[in-house]
């Protein structure tokens, strides 16, 4: 038995080089694999969902060609929407150009104060739409108001169909009811509307509007929820690609090297949605992770690597994802306010 | 060495289900609960303003016992049904629940249609308000439904695309959910009689 036993130790020790080795490529190829699949199915679904919430500026660089065809594009309407500039959106040329500042400044200080953020817009024509499924329409796509306050209210104007509506954030209709705005609409701004004041009409219906809603919400500097949010699932991961790194780095470093150049952009990538400065810069600190965090927890780290594999490699078919902010210049931003349905519509 | 295989292997699987789905399908099953918690909410709201306006009309139109009738009896029977966040799993209780709410809204418009006859009616404040917390209100209901419809939409996809589904069929066992359909009766003009 125990002449068996060293017979078989002596075999082991001649060929623990060449075992080392065949299981170092297959770990390999087996890491590439896992890589690919998570980043491959990752990719459909970050395309699938920008289409879902038909925003065309989201591209990420993986192909997701197996789901085109249960993809078809909806986004038909999206072009209609005009691009929000900033308070006052005046596309028809209702106001002119003293009031347009006027207001300007009004609301940037309504929003100063309160952070309610009340913005104009007006155009010429509905195209047929209902004003009521136009101004949804563009309240999701602007996002007018606070996060989590949902502190935002859309004036909108049609000029060639005679209509209006004011779009109320689900924060704001306790204050701004869909009976308050409704009375706005019939009592401040119509009559004024129908005079052809419509210089008074915007006036004096942004300052009730304002009236309705003071004393809402208080203006704060706290830092937005978003950023917890997108951290948590990073934190997830890095735990994640950490352990495996601490595991892939203890059978060799330059596989643990390759798998940190690889998983932490990736992480980065499929969280965030990194630019690809960060994701290079993520690709070089998880090379060095990967070959000196086994080494400091551990230090059972044997095999010292063979060639050097240049890091960041995979960046090449990664794509710039798009970054989360957008900020329409003059200090004005939207903070991404929800928006219900509430408010009411009228016409002169 | 075999247990740190097995580690690497566990590591992978856990990684190999985010990778696969899983929790994107969670996240969308969850999206369409609060969807649908919305669409209740707004359903709702129409239901609390009924007696209102039932009340106020009744003060000026006594003759339109019948209309007003078919608007409380609408009001009872979606009131009876039993809603709540399991409706979106059972295909039944949803066409269900749909099907009340359309009685609702054909019982609540020709009861619109009959108030055009009265202009004293029509003039008063309290009745005024009402319309407009009622138009408000369908506005909720409609953005609710598209909302919820989009939830449904991203769900049903995110159980249907590759990877998923083959999760879903090994572990999750989740069915696709209804949209809402276009209401019965929506696609008829109305009958003018007079």
């Amino acid at each position: 038995m125990s002449s068996e036993f060293g017979v078989r130790r002596q075999k082991r020790k001649r060929n623990k080089e060449a075992e080392n080795s065949a299981r170092r490529v297959a770990m390999q190829v087996v890491l590439f694999s896992i890589l690919f699949f998570v980043a491959f199915s990752f990719g459909p679904n970050r395309q699938l969902d920008s289409i879902l919430r038909s925003d065309p500026s989201v591209d990420d660089g993986c192909p997701g060609l197996w789901n085109s065809e249960l993809v078809s594009l909806p986004a038909a309407n999206a072009a209609e929407i005009p691009a929000l500039k900033g308070y006052i959106n005046d596309y028809a040329n209702m106001m002119s150009p003293s009031i347009r500042s006027k207001l300007t400044n009004e609301l940037r200080e309504f929003e100063r104060t309160d952070s309610t953020q009340i913005v104009v817009l007006t155009i010429s024509s509905l195209a047929g739409q209902p004003i009521e499924d136009f101004s949804i329409k563009v309240a999701e796509a602007w996002k007018i108001g606070q996060k989590g306050k949902d502190s935002g209210i859309i004036l909108i104007v049609a000029s060639q169909e005679r209509k209006m509506r004011i779009e109320v954030g689900r924060g704001l209709e306790g204050k701004l009811t869909d009976l308050t705005a409704g009375r706005i609409i019939d009592l401040v701004i119509k009559p004024r509307f129908k005079r052809g004041d419509f210089n008074g009409g915007f006036v004096a219906g942004v300052a009730a509007v304002i009236d309705a809603t003071k004393g809402e919400f208080k203006a704060d500097d706290a830092i937005p929820p978003q950023k917890k949010k997108s951290f948590s699932p990073l934190f997830t991961i890095l735990l994640f690609g950490g352990i495996g790194l601490l595991i892939m780095g203890s059978f060799s470093r330059v596989l643990g090297g390759i798998a940190g150049a690889i998983g932490l952009p990736a992480a980065a990538y499929l969280t965030a949605g990194a630019s690809i400065f960060t994701l290079v810069l993520f690709g070089i600190l998880g090379l060095v992770m990967g070959i000196f965090l086994p080494f400091l927890f551990s230090g059972m780290g044997h095999g010292r690597g063979g060639m050097f594999f240049p890091g960041g490699w995979y960046l090449g078919s990664g794509g710039g994802g798009s970054g989360g902010d957008f900020d329409s210049g003059g200090g004005f931003s939207s903070g991404g306010g929800d928006f219900g349905g509430g408010g009411a519509s009228g016409d002169w | 060495m075999k247990k740190v295989v097995i580690y690497v292997l566990g590591i992978i699987a856990v990684m190999g289900l985010s990778g696969c789905g899983y929790n994107t399908m969670q996240m969308n099953e969850e999206a369409v609960k609060a969807a649908w918690g919305d669409v209740e909410a707004t359903y709702q709201r129409r239901n609390d303003l009924i007696p209102n306006l039932v009340e106020v009309v009744k003060g000026y139109a006594k003759h339109e016992k019948e209309t007003l009738q078919a608007v409380t009896e609408a009001r009872g029977k979606v009131g009876s049904i039993q809603a709540g966040a399991n409706v979106v799993n059972d295909p039944k209780a949803f066409s269900q629940f749909q099907e009340a709410q359309a009685s609702m809204s054909s019982a609540l418009s020709r009861l619109l249609v009959v108030v055009e006859r009265y202009p004293d009616l029509k003039a008063n404040q309290n009745f005024r308000d009402l319309q407009v917390q009622l138009e408000g209100t369908e506005n909720r209901i409609n953005v609710a439904r598209t909302r919820y419809n989009k939830a449904v939409q991203e769900f049903n996809t995110s159980i249907r695309i590759f990877p998923n589904s083959l999760t879903n069929s090994l572990l999750l066992h989740l069915k696709p959910k209804e949209p809402f359909k276009a209401e019965a009766g929506a696609e008829k003009a109305p009958q003018v009689k007079f």
